[in-house]
């Protein structure tokens, strides 16, 4: 039981985390119809400032708060020399142009910090096991789901309860409208990518402790994000949050608990061939339902 | 339709040299003791297959696979499982590979086209993506780390696939076979049904036409033609892993597409053949060029950075030459001709 309370608090703080990253790719994809690949590349960035800070400040906190800061404007800057010449074409221009920023952030990231893995040390007080109503949790991971929470309050807040946010929703419902009534779409534009770059970047460093620091570490990462929004559909960041829960609790309640059920049901040694395989591509399959059943996404742009 | 030639551009007659020179490559590899080359450019005719038959989806058919390297992974596992059970005969081993092509073909397609846009890129990677986790966790099969393919595919005793020449010429037979058949395929009524879907879906279906049967037909020639490249790739390399069906592989495919021209028949051949000679020359280029500048040492260091200049010349090619090198060819070509007028 304690365990299945561990396991059910491992996904919930999974989901959250693939929240942030699905949260800014949804506003991109739903604000300025852009389907950028180079999301996971943000990620990356924001989890080698924050260990590179880290090490320099010799403070955790300091150090993410300076990597949070920098991702957004290495944001904003791809935004503004690569991005913005991207809008209002093909898709596939977006993939090719995106795909080749991945190239070139994965280069860079060599280049500037060597091909070997960087790591992340925690602060001591963040290593200590939590004890909550007399059960062990890892004090990190508990502080991973307390963040989140937070910015999905903050990004809700944003979004539905300021005039930048109503902007924001208004854009992704009607673009040439909301250019139309005078608003800087550029500077909005602008400031949505920044906006998605910070949340992907404060979801790499939040998991650069848990995993290693590594180039290519966004591209797995990226994949499911894209699962997510599919899932939510695409613009919605409610859907965002719905679908991020449920992959973040299919994936690792299936990795633990599949190989179980799986054996109950074949042989032991079908099951132990079939079942990491099988429970890495639940979500795929749950997407490949979704997506049958309705094609537009659990919650569509229209009706977040 | 009967068959015509196609008329004399200048493009085309580039296509035309470009093919031959395909073929006089073992010559040239054997005169002048260039191993090397052989190997690359087996790669490069493997690739420009499957990148042939992205096109038919892509460029004709306005369907934007984004998970095309699966085909290259089931071709080759196919193969390659076979092999590990003790099946090297190529009559038994291709058949199965191209049946389960098709067959995987047939299944995705039928449901990612239900959907369209952003959300039929994502259905078609997130395919490949399953095929990809399916294969890693496969521990008899080599799992993560692959499988070496002991013996390449066995036909009759005068076919040595072994040999490099043999597999080479066998490569490129297929590749022409290829190029001939889809551009009878692109100029025929099905042909324009699919390109017409292209161009406006609704309007085709207005007509008619049931063009959800023509694009999943396309798709599974697509699927059957990838998966004919993956068997050879893995006989060339003697040796498949998962990281053939990534989803990184599938852009380099629809690269090579764009690259080369999309919607036109050898397109992806040219842009096969530039990206992965690129690749190769990149790093010489940067080590050459950054002599003067930085001295032999960095410049040598600096090579070994060539993705960073790949990066941002695809972003280059994307914003500024659509066309690729077909268009640009074209290009040149016109500029001739009002030359000639004039």
């Amino acid at each position: 039981m304690t365990l299945f309370i561990e396991q059910c608090l491992n996904g919930l703080q999974f989901g959250l985390l693939l929240f942030m990253l699905a949260a800014g790719l949804t506003l991109v994809f739903g604000i300025m119809d852009l389907v950028n690949l180079a999301h996971g590349s943000l990620y990356m960035m924001g989890a080698y400032f924050a260990a590179t800070f880290t090490a320099l400040t010799g403070s955790f906190i300091a150090g993410a708060v300076v990597g949070l800061a920098a991702t957004l404007v290495v944001g904003m800057a791809v935004e503004v020399i690569a991005m913005r010449r991207l809008y209002g074409r093909d898709h596939l221009d977006h993939v090719l142009g995106t795909f080749g920023l991945i190239l070139f952030f994965n280069e860079l990231v060599r280049i500037i910090w060597g091909p070997a893995g960087l790591s992340l040390p925690l602060p001591g007080w963040l290593q200590q096991p939590l004890s909550i109503f007399g059960f062990q949790y890892s004090a990190y991971r508990f502080s991973i789901i307390v963040v989140s929470l937070a910015v999905a309050a903050g990004l809700y807040l944003l979004v539905m309860r300021t005039r930048t946010g109503m902007l924001i929703r208004a854009g992704a419902s009607n673009r040439e409208m909301v250019g139309a009534l005078g608003v800087n779409i550029k500077l909005l534009y602008t400031l949505v990518f920044g906006l998605g770059a910070a949340l992907a970047g404060l979801a790499g460093l939040m998991n650069a402790p848990i995993l290693t620091v590594q180039i290519g570490m966004g591209e797995n990462i990226l994949i499911l994000a894209f699962v997510i929004t599919v899932i939510g559909g695409i613009g919605s960041i409610r859907g965002a949050l719905v679908a991020a829960l449920f992959v973040g609790f299919i994936d690792t309640l299936g990795r633990s608990y599949f190989p179980d059920i799986l054996r109950e049901m074949l042989s032991p040694t079908a099951a132990s061939t079939l079942a990491p395989a099988l429970s890495s591509m639940l979500i795929y399959l749950l997407m490949a339902i979704v997506l049958i059943v309705k094609p537009e996404g659990l919650f569509s742009a229209g009706q977040r | 339709m009967p068959f015509r030639l196609p008329p004399l551009t200048l493009r085309n007659v580039v296509v035309a040299l470009v093919l031959i020179a395909l073929a006089l490559l073992p010559v040239y590899s054997q005169l002048a003791g260039d191993r090397f080359a052989l190997t690359l450019f087996t790669r490069i005719v493997i690739l420009a297959l499957s990148a042939l038959s992205l096109n038919l989806i892509l460029g004709f058919g306005g369907m934007m696979s984004f998970g095309h390297a699966v085909y290259l992974g089931i071709g080759g596992y196919a193969v390659g499982m076979l092999a590990k059970e003790g099946i090297y005969s190529g009559f038994i081993q291709w058949p199965v590979a191209i049946l389960a092509s098709a067959l995987f073909a047939l299944v995705t397609g039928a449901l990612s086209l239900r959907t369209r846009g952003v959300y039929f890129i994502m259905i078609t990677l997130a395919f490949a993506q399953m095929a990809y986790y399916i294969v890693s966790g496969i521990a008899r099969y080599g799992g993560d780390d692959g499988l070496t393919i002991y013996k390449r595919s066995q036909f009759f005793e005068a076919l040595n696939l072994s040999s490099k020449t043999q597999f080479y010429y066998v490569c490129l037979v297929i590749l022409y076979l290829a190029i001939y058949f889809l551009y009878r395929l692109v100029n025929s009524r099905f042909g324009m049904v699919l390109q017409g879907t292209r161009s406006n879906d609704a309007r085709m279906r207005a007509i008619g036409f049931s063009t959800y049967r023509y694009k999943l037909t396309a798709f599974v020639i697509a699927g059957v033609l990838c998966g004919i490249s993956g068997i050879l790739l893995a006989n060339q390399g003697d040796f498949v892993s998962p990281s053939m069906m990534y989803w990184t592989r599938s852009g380099d495919l629809i690269i090579m597409v764009v690259l080369g021209g999309m919607g036109t028949v050898a397109g992806p051949v040219m842009g096969a053949i530039a990206f992965l000679v690129l690749e190769e020359i990149l790093p010489i280029l940067i080590k050459l060029g950054g002599v003067p500048f930085v001295g032999a040492s960095a410049a040598a260091r600096a090579s070994e950075y060539w993705m960073i200049v790949m990066g941002p010349l695809l972003l280059l090619v994307v914003l500024f030459a659509r066309g690729g090198i077909d268009g640009l060819l074209n290009l040149i070509g016109d500029k001739f001709k009002q030359r000639g007028r004039s």
